[in-house]
C-alpha cells in the first residue's frame, strides 16, 4: 500500500485541506486504487524519450514593452471575503 | 424534433421574417418550460431582457447579432456571476469578461446563462456539481440519464434547443463526450487556437475552449467567432483563422482516413463498432481511401492523463484559499485553519480527489516516478499522432464507450468513471482539434456519436469531413 495514514495526512497537510477520519479513510483506499491503476505506464519504455509538458508548437510571442493599467485595487479586492484598507484581510499572524 | 439552425435563423433575422425579440423569447419560454433538467447555475429572464433591449437599439451590423448563446460556467463573465459548479465560487462575480465570451459579445450574441458543470469541469456526469445534476434531456420519464461531462450542461442546453449554441471546454472529453452522449455537435480546436484567459483553470496544458451546436455548419460558424490571439495567455498560438463555414467541402474524394486499431476495445458495446464500421463505409463511398494505422500508446492515455491533470489542477487549485475571492469558512482561529477550513468545505469529493493525488504525484520522491514519467509517455502519444498524420488527413473513431448512462450509474467507482474519456484523452495529451458528430444511435434509440481528429490547426479538414458525414447520415 503507497498511500497509508501518514501519506495522506501529510498531502492533506501539503494541500491545505482538512480532512476527517472517514473521509481520510476513503482517499486512502481511493487514491491507492488509482495509482495501482496508473502504474501499467512502468510497462513502458521512456528511456532517451523528453518530457512534454507543452504541446503549444507556437513560439512564445514577445510583446511591446509598455506599460498599462488595467488591474484597478477596486476591482481585485471586489470579491475579497474580508478587506481592510485597500488591502486583503485575513487571521492575525503574529501576536 | 426538428430545431431551427443557426445558420438559418440569422437568414430569417436578415430578412425580418422573425425579430430579435421573437426570437430570443421563444427560447426563453423554453427555457422556462425545461428547469427540471437543471442545465443552467445562472439563468436570469431581465438580463436577458435587457441584452435584447440594447441589441434592438444597437443599428451596427453584426455577425450573430441576437443569436442566443449558452455560457458554460467556467467562463468569467462581467454580467452574470461565475462558480466554475463549486462551493468555494458560489459568490463570485467577475470584474472582467473571459477572451471567448467577450469575442461573442462583440459579435452580438446573446447569453441566455451559464450552464452547468462539473466542478471545476472535474467529470465526465455532470455530477459532481455543487448545483446538482444535469439531466439529459433525451431521458425517459422514469430513468433520468447522464448528459456526459464535464460540460454537461452546455450539450443538454442545445439537445433541449434552449440556444442556439453554447460554449464549453475540454481537457480530456469535456465537449466531445458530452456532445456524444445529447446528440449534437461538439468541438474541441487545437490546443492554443482559442484563448484560455477568462476560464477558470484546470489543467493548463490540456485546457480548450470549444463550442456545441446543433450541427457541423453551425459549429464551423461559431468556432471562427471565438478563435483567435490573445497575448494574456502565453500558450495562444498566432495563426490565421480562416472563415471555415464559407470554406465547407463535402468532397473528400481523393482524401485518406486514418483507423487505428488500438480504437477497438474489448467490452465496447456492438452497437458503437457497428456505427464506426458504417461511418468507415460511408466514407469510402465517398473516394476516401481507408488506411489502417496504429496509434501504440493508445492504452497509456488515460493513466497518462490522470497524472498530468490532476497534478496541473493541484497546482491551478491552489489559489482558491479564502483570501482573494470566493467562499471563507468561519471556523478561522489561525490562517492556516482558515486554509483548511476554507478548501475542505468549499471543494467536493472529486475535487480534492484530484488535488490530494495531484499533490502526491508532484511531492519529493515521487516527482520522477509518477509525473515525469507520464510526460515521457504522453511524448510517445504525441509522436504516435505525429506519425500516422504522416499517412492520413483525418482519423476517425467513436467518440464514447457508451450512450448515456444513468444518472447514478458509476458514481462510487472513479477509474470506472474516468473510462469514459478512452477515446478522447489521446487527443487531447497531443493538443489535436477533435470533433463528434452524432451518428447512429444504440438499442434503446440513444444517440452514438463518431470522433474525427485532424493535424494541428486543421480544423477545416476536420469540419469538412464532419460535414460530408453528416450529410450522408440525415
Amino acid at each position: 500500500m503507497k498511500i497509508d495514514k501518514n501519506t495522506i495526512n501529510k498531502i492533506a497537510r501539503l494541500s491545505r485541506i482538512k480532512l476527517d477520519d472517514k473521509e481520510s479513510e476513503d482517499y486512502i483506499n481511493d487514491l491507492n486504487s488509482i495509482l495501482d491503476w496508473v502504474e501499467q505506464l512502468n510497462e513502458v519504455n521512456t528511456e532517451n524519450v523528453e518530457p512534454l509538458s507543452n504541446i503549444s508548437s507556437s513560439i512564445l510571442p514577445k510583446r511591446e514593452d509598455v506599460s498599462n493599467d488595467s488591474n484597478s485595487i477596486e476591482e481585485i479586492l471586489e470579491n475579497a471575503p474580508d478587506k481592510l484598507e485597500g488591502f486583503f484581510a485575513v487571521p492575525k499572524v503574529v501576536e | 424534433m426538428s430545431k431551427s439552425s443557426l445558420k438559418q435563423t440569422l437568414k430569417d433575422l436578415e430578412a425580418k421574417k422573425i425579430s430579435i425579440r421573437e426570437l430570443n423569447q421563444d427560447y426563453l419560454k423554453r427555457i422556462k418550460e425545461n428547469e427540471n433538467l437543471n442545465v443552467f447555475i445562472h439563468f436570469s429572464e431581465d438580463n436577458v431582457l435587457k441584452q435584447i433591449e440594447n441589441l434592438e437599439n444597437d443599428n451596427s451590423a453584426k455577425k450573430l447579432k441576437g443569436i442566443p448563446i449558452a455560457i458554460k460556467d467556467l467562463f468569467c463573465t462581467k454580467s452574470m456571476p461565475t462558480t466554475a459548479a463549486s462551493k468555494i465560487l458560489e459568490n463570485f462575480n467577475p470584474t472582467y469578461e473571459s477572451f471567448v465570451t467577450q469575442k461573442l459579445l462583440d459579435e452580438g450574441s446573446i447569453f441566455v446563462g451559464k450552464t452547468n458543470l462539473d466542478e471545476f469541469a472535474m467529470g465526465s456526469a455532470t455530477n459532481t456539481s455543487f448545483f446538482g445534476n444535469t439531466i439529459n434531456p433525451l431521458s425517459k420519464e422514469n430513468e433520468p440519464l447522464a448528459p456526459g461531462g464535464s460540460s454537461g450542461g452546455s450539450a443538454a442546453a442545445v439537445a433541449a434547443d434552449l440556444c442556439l449554441g453554447a460554449t464549453g471546454t475540454d481537457t480530456g472529453g469535456s465537449i466531445r463526450q458530452p456532445a456524444s452522449f445529447c446528440g449534437v455537435v461538439g468541438i474541441k480546436p487545437t490546443y492554443g487556437l482559442c484563448s484560455r484567459w477568462g476560464i477558470a483553470a484546470f489543467a493548463s496544458s490540456l485546457d480548450q475552449a470549444g463550442i456545441f451546436s446543433h450541427n457541423v455548419e453551425d459549429a464551423s460558424i461559431l468556432l471562427q467567432s471565438i478563435a483567435g490571439f490573445d497575448q494574456r495567455d502565453s500558450t495562444s498560438a498566432k495563426v490565421d483563422i480562416p472563415n471555415y463555414f464559407e470554406n465547407l467541402d463535402d468532397d473528400l474524394n481523393g482524401k485518406t482516413v486514418g483507423i487505428p486499431k488500438e480504437y477497438s476495445i474489448d467490452g465496447t458495446p456492438m452497437e458503437i463498432s457497428q456505427i464506426w464500421e458504417e461511418a468507415i463505409k460511408v466514407l469510402e463511398k465517398k473516394g476516401v481511401k481507408i488506411k489502417n494505422i496504429s496509434l501504440p500508446h493508445t492504452k497509456y492515455a488515460l493513466p497518462t492523463y490522470y497524472i498530468i491533470a490532476p497534478a496541473e489542477a493541484s497546482s491551478n487549485l491552489a489559489r482558491y484559499d479564502g483570501v482573494k475571492y470566493g467562499f471563507r469558512s468561519d471556523e478561522i482561529n489561525s490562517l492556516d485553519e482558515m486554509y483548511e477550513n476554507t478548501r475542505a468545505q468549499g471543494f467536493g469529493r472529486e475535487v480534492k480527489r484530484r488535488i490530494l493525488i495531484g499533490t502526491y504525484v508532484l511531492s519529493a520522491g515521487y516527482y520522477d516516478a509518477y509525473y515525469l514519467k507520464a510526460q515521457k509517455v504522453r511524448k510517445l502519444i504525441a509522436d504516435d499522432f505525429n506519425r500516422a498524420f504522416k499517412e492520413c488527413d483525418f482519423i476517425v473513431t467513436p467518440t464514447a464507450p457508451s450512450a448515456a448512462f444513468p444518472l447514478n450509474e458509476k458514481q462510487n467507482d472513479p477509474i470506472k468513471m474516468y473510462l469514459n474519456d478512452v477515446f478522447t484523452v489521446p487527443a487531447s495529451l497531443a493538443g489535436l482539434p477533435g470533433i463528434s458528430i452524432p451518428f447512429g444511435k444504440d438499442k434503446n434509440n440513444l444517440p452514438l456519436g463518431i470522433q474525427i481528429l485532424g493535424k494541428h490547426f486543421d480544423e477545416q479538414q476536420v469540419f469538412n469531413a464532419a460535414v460530408s458525414l453528416e450529410r450522408s447520415y440525415e
